[in-house]
């Protein structure tokens, strides 16, 4: 086990520690894993979330990838994450694959019918990162058919952005994400998309505090792909995925998804499976100050 | 992947969520004031739209589960108000029209650090201002009955 590793361990202990604390605020999360909408997160609270990946490889060995997400809501315009990454390639290694700093920025005070965020990522992470978050450029499944070993000797340091435009109407959320990443070592501007929509299954809630209410569950559906580089924009020589997707939004201050991936072509993984758990810390903020300031 | 990049990063990460903190800390009566203007400057449209569960005693109960899971923690489980966020029981709030409230909750006052809440479906929005307006004033009415 790499001592990197350990980290991991810390975290999900944290989020066992997290569901012993008594509950405070109940989070609203949309289902989407890959897709982001204009929500943010509330400011003073930090998120903790940890999300698996399980896909399948044709040339190679299946692969379980997870990371581990801490997103804290600085300003109500402002969300700023961090992300630890890892995978277990079956049959290989378990590695540690990187680093990601992500932030957020609302751009307007009010809401419209379309509303955009920008969203700006450093990535530091070795090419055996495979936990698929983001498909862009000509990202494809034979990239993976490499062992750890070698794979985790490549390096790159990226700088990923995005415009978020994203509606509600009705009760139905639509979100449309364009991506841009740079890779810092002289490489080309990759592209990239997704997409996604949902709607929780009942829109009224209900008098009663409930767990499984239908108001409690977010359905959806998003997809996502690369739209290759800045010497071959296109759809040749990319992956596409289309997954269904189901948040449940407990009580409990607890959130869970789901989303079963389809490859769409011959470069895509055939099937990705994702798992996510995440539980809201409100007043982070506070905590925070009241330890650094030593009152009671 | 060297461990000194994770401290690097976690350390950037706290950070900038100290230094936005402290840039989020002007006094709190100043900020209050702001918060309740923000409530006059809804537009009329938005001022006369009705709710549609006016007196809906379930609508009450419902709103009332959803702001002790999404709006207590900043406003107090009475409304009575925090540091955080201000009181919903004076007047600016009590006496505002319930589309100028709903017109709050879904737009929040972002440069304020009052979160947007559109993503709330648009029931729930209005059974939150139910509960809201079932708040007001509820030690004059004894008096009221005891008068002649």
């Amino acid at each position: 086990m790499s001592s990197n590793f350990i980290l991991f361990l810390a975290g999900i202990s944290l989020l066992i520690c997290l569901a012993i604390t008594p509950p405070k605020l109940q989070c609203q999360e949309n289902p989407y894993i890959v897709t982001y909408d204009h929500y943010l997160e509330e400011p003073g609270n930090l998120e903790i979330e940890y999300f698996s990946t399980f896909g399948t490889q044709s040339a190679g060995n299946n692969f379980h990838a997870f990371w581990m997400e801490f997103e804290y809501g600085a300003t109500a315009w402002w969300t700023t994450e961090l992300y630890l990454d890892a995978q277990t390639t079956f049959g290989d290694s378990t590695v540690f694959t990187g680093v990601r700093w992500e932030n957020r920025f609302r751009l307007l005070k009010y809401e419209h019918f379309i509303n955009p965020v920008i969203y700006v990522e450093y990535e530091h992470k070795s090419a055996a990162d495979k936990i698929l978050k983001e498909v862009e450029g000509h990202d494809v499944e034979l990239d993976f058919a490499e062992s750890n070993a070698v794979l985790r000797k490549q390096h790159s340091n990226e700088i990923e952005t995005k415009l978020i435009l994203s509606s509600t109407y009705k009760g139905w959320n639509f979100s449309e994400n364009t991506l841009a990443a740079k890779n810092l070592s002289n490489l080309p501007w990759e592209f990239g998309y997704a997409l996604g929509f949902s709607r929780p299954l009942a829109l009224k809630a209900s008098a009663k505090r409930c767990s499984l209410c239908s108001q409690n569950f977010i359905a959806g559906a998003e997809m996502y792909g690369g739209l290759g580089d800045r010497y071959s924009f296109g759809l040749h020589d990319t992956s596409h995925y289309f997954a269904p997707v189901l948040a449940w939004n407990l009580p409990s201050d607890w959130s869970l998804r789901i989303s079963s991936g389809f490859g769409l072509n011959d470069n895509s993984h055939r099937f990705v499976f994702r798992l996510g758990i995440s539980r809201e810390v409100s007043n982070f903020r506070s905590m925070v100050g009241k330890v650094l300031k030593g009152n009671q | 992947m060297r461990p000194r990049l994770v401290i690097i990063a976690l350390l950037l990460f706290i950070q900038l969520a100290a230094s936005s903190w402290a840039q989020n800390a002007p006094s709190a009566s100043k900020k209050k004031k702001s918060l309740y203007a923000e409530i006059g400057k809804a537009p009329v449209k938005a001022r006369a739209r009705q709710n549609p569960f006016e007196n809906d005693p379930e609508a009450i109960a419902a709103g009332g589960n959803l702001y002790a899971q999404h709006c207590a923690e900043c406003h107090g489980s009475k409304a009575e108000g925090r540091k955080r966020g201000p009181s919903l029981l004076v007047s600016e709030v009590q006496r505002a029209e319930p589309g100028a409230i709903f017109w709050i909750l879904t737009n929040g006052v972002v440069r304020r650090d009052m979160p947007v809440w559109s993503k709330l479906p648009e029931p729930q929005r209005w059974q939150l201002v139910s509960f809201l307006k079932s708040l007001r004033s509820p030690s004059p009415t004894p008096v009221e009955k005891s008068s002649p």
